[in-house]
């Protein structure tokens, strides 16, 4: 491929008459470095800002300088002085458990859909994708007031119960796109030999489906992890909040504390970011997988 | 033939494993057919029964009841509670359409959705051709092309609340960080988030900083799924850099497309915490979208408007299934078997 391409541009510069692929004047390169290098800088600044932010100190914390009197005391103080770790302990237990539940929930039904034709399959396909697109708006009342019903208000479990609406749907769907992967030969297969369809769904194809759940699981932990309307909304009190509920304590119209704020910002986006980076690859695969083959 | 029906019908859907006859071959199934379509059929929706009911239960059930409060006057002061040890009754009364009647007419709906409209086109279209841009850049070999990849997705990487707050510390108008290197040029500070015009553009671009990794690197994949041979074949027949783009990239890209295009102008629709998180709806209401502008009245203002927060929901609902269909139904009239 690379010796194919090579040739070709050799033969361009030879007879000249339009510029081919992977054949660029310097200008055209430093043009396209240039561009990526800009592109990159406005990508990372506000991230790498927050954090150089949070490692001066509070008082300095609106200077422009990079360094100043690197310290940690951002960290420890909000550590000791604030709810940072009930928050963070509460978005732990909210997404882990709506995601967990999500995926087990969902698991059969992506196989179902990935593999067997039965009646109402159009519709509960339909119904999966028009609920990713409910918005927050459409559900939060009616939520809201059942909640404060059944007293599940500013309950972690009530939370959970409201995360899978996002969850459960959205796990289905993607699932259903990391099955449709794998070959059928393999169910065949399993028929063969006498298991029962849900035998073959146990046995065969969800080890092998074992990336796609991570990633479904993974994409769906992030989501929560990262949602903000309910959040808002249900939990009041500063040991029940969640970590999207507890940043906005740190800045509000009366004022903003950019020391623990960028220090909070810091612990809650380096996991998330580590683990995605790592994932990214196929996140987009399982997703654009499932919406295209529908 | 005749007597194989559904062998035949399940064949012409292809591999399924489960075969079964298949919907729509003849008269309303009569009990016995219901019962061989049981004895068919159990497995699967075994299968899907969970997934059933928790959306019934959960979805299902809350819908029901927003669309009935959307046709109430439900709010704060009249619907069930408890305060202390009492517990009040709801008083709400269903008032039919009034509301639906209400938000058409009135302006601030209307309001609302033109700035939501051009809210998620600006947002989607400039998403989609930075993204298109930073791919096709991405998609040639130049030197520390990982390296780049790996700092244009930061952006997605962290969750939004956290880059929102990051930029509203770089938007602060006093000592922003923006309005810092500003003062140093001899510019006067700009009001990033404290001008009607200046907090629509400052919202706009960072949503934009948000959705341009996720479109890059959905364009990227579909560009790479692109066979070089149909450039080979354009670069013999002499066409320029522009025709290829045009003519082999822009196609062949046309499922991506469409998919994240889709995906994007929803979420934007929907895009609740950049304006939540930034500006509140602010100033004044300048930057509400619909689904903020909800949000205000079930939560934010007193006594709680649950009735017209309700109304406005079903409304964006039925607006962004109006557009899915209307999208798809041009993909199809264009050829497009999505």
């Amino acid at each position: 491929m690379t010796t194919a391409t090579a040739t070709t541009a050799r033969h361009s510069a030879r007879k000249p008459k339009a510029r081919l692929r992977g054949d660029r004047s310097p200008a055209a390169s430093v043009a396209l470095h240039l561009t990526l290098f800009i592109a990159s800088v406005i990508a990372v600044f506000p991230v790498l800002w927050v954090l150089l932010t949070s490692l001066k100190p509070a008082k300095f914390a609106t200077t422009t300088d990079f360094f100043r009197e690197t310290t940690f005391e951002n960290y420890t103080n909000l550590i000791r002085d604030t709810e940072f770790l009930s928050w963070f302990g509460n978005s732990v237990v909210v997404a882990g458990l709506s995601t967990v539940i999500g995926v087990f929930v969902s698991a059969t039904t992506g196989y179902a859909v990935s593999r067997f034709r039965f009646p109402g399959k159009r519709g509960l396909m339909w119904t999966l994708l028009i609920t990713q697109m409910f918005p927050v708006a459409v559900l939060i009342v009616p939520i809201y007031n059942i909640m404060s019903s059944i007293g599940l208000l500013n309950q972690p479990a009530g939370l959970v119960i409201t995360y899978l609406t996002i969850s459960v749907p959205f796990c289905a769907w993607m699932m259903k796109g990391f099955f449709d992967t794998i070959p059928r030969e393999i169910d065949e297969s399993g028929q063969v030999d006498g298991l029962t369809p849900f035998g073959t769904f146990w046995r065969l194809i969800l080890p092998l489906a074992k990336p796609g759940l991570a990633v479904t699981a993974f994409y769906s932990f992030i989501t929560a992890w990262g949602e903000v309307a309910y959040a808002s909304a249900f939990m009041v009190g500063d040991e029940n909040l969640t970590l999207a509920g507890g940043l906005q304590k740190f800045v509000n119209q009366y004022g903003a504390q950019w020391g623990p704020m960028t220090a909070a910002s810091v612990l809650i986006a380096i996991p998330a970011a580590l683990v995605f980076l790592f994932a990214q690859k196929h996140l987009v695969t399982g997703m654009s997988a499932g919406a295209v083959k529908g | 033939m005749a007597v194989h029906t559904s062998q035949s019908v399940a064949k012409a859907a292809g591999d399924d494993v489960a075969r079964g006859p298949s919907r729509g071959t003849g008269n309303p199934p009569p009990p016995s057919r219901l019962r061989r379509a049981m004895s068919v059929h159990w497995y699967a929706w075994a299968m899907v029964a969970p997934v059933v009911i928790v959306i019934g239960v959960i979805i299902g059930y809350p819908l029901v009841r927003g669309i009935y409060l959307s046709l109430t006057d439900a709010n704060e002061r009249n619907v069930a509670r408890s305060i202390g040890v009492n517990e009040l009754p709801a008083t709400y009364s269903f008032v039919g359409v009034d509301n639906y009647v209400d938000a058409l007419t009135g302006t601030q709906f209307l309001g609302t959705l033109g700035w939501t409209l051009v809210w998620t086109v600006s947002c989607v279209g400039i998403t989609f051709c930075l993204g298109m841009g930073l791919a096709n850049i991405l998609n040639r070999r130049i030197a520390g092309r990982s390296a780049y990849r790996m700092a244009l997705i930061l952006p997605w990487a962290i969750p939004g609340f956290v880059s929102v707050f990051a930029w509203r510390f770089l938007y602060n108008e006093d000592r922003g960080l923006l309005n810092k290197i500003l003062g140093g040029a001899g510019i006067d500070g700009i009001p990033w988030l404290n001008d009607p015009t200046w907090a629509k553009f400052s919202v706009i671009a960072v949503n934009v900083w948000l959705g341009v990794p996720f479109m890059m690197v959905a364009l990227l994949g579909g560009l790479q799924s692109i066979p070089s041979e149909q450039y080979e074949a354009a670069e013999m027949d002499g066409a320029t850099a522009w025709q290829r783009f045009r003519h082999i990239t822009l196609p062949g890209l046309r499922p991506v497309s469409t998919t994240v295009i889709l995906l994007s102008t929803i979420w934007t629709f929907n895009m609740f915490p950049v304006i939540f998180l930034l500006t509140r709806g602010g100033p004044g209401e300048a930057t509400q979208i619909l689904v903020t502008q909800a949000y205000k009245f079930s939560f934010e203002i007193s006594p709680r408007d649950f009735a017209q927060s309700s109304t406005w929901g079903v409304l964006i609902l039925v607006l962004l299934m109006l557009f899915a269909m209307v999208y798809r139904r041009v993909l199809r009239t264009q050829g497009d078997n999505w």
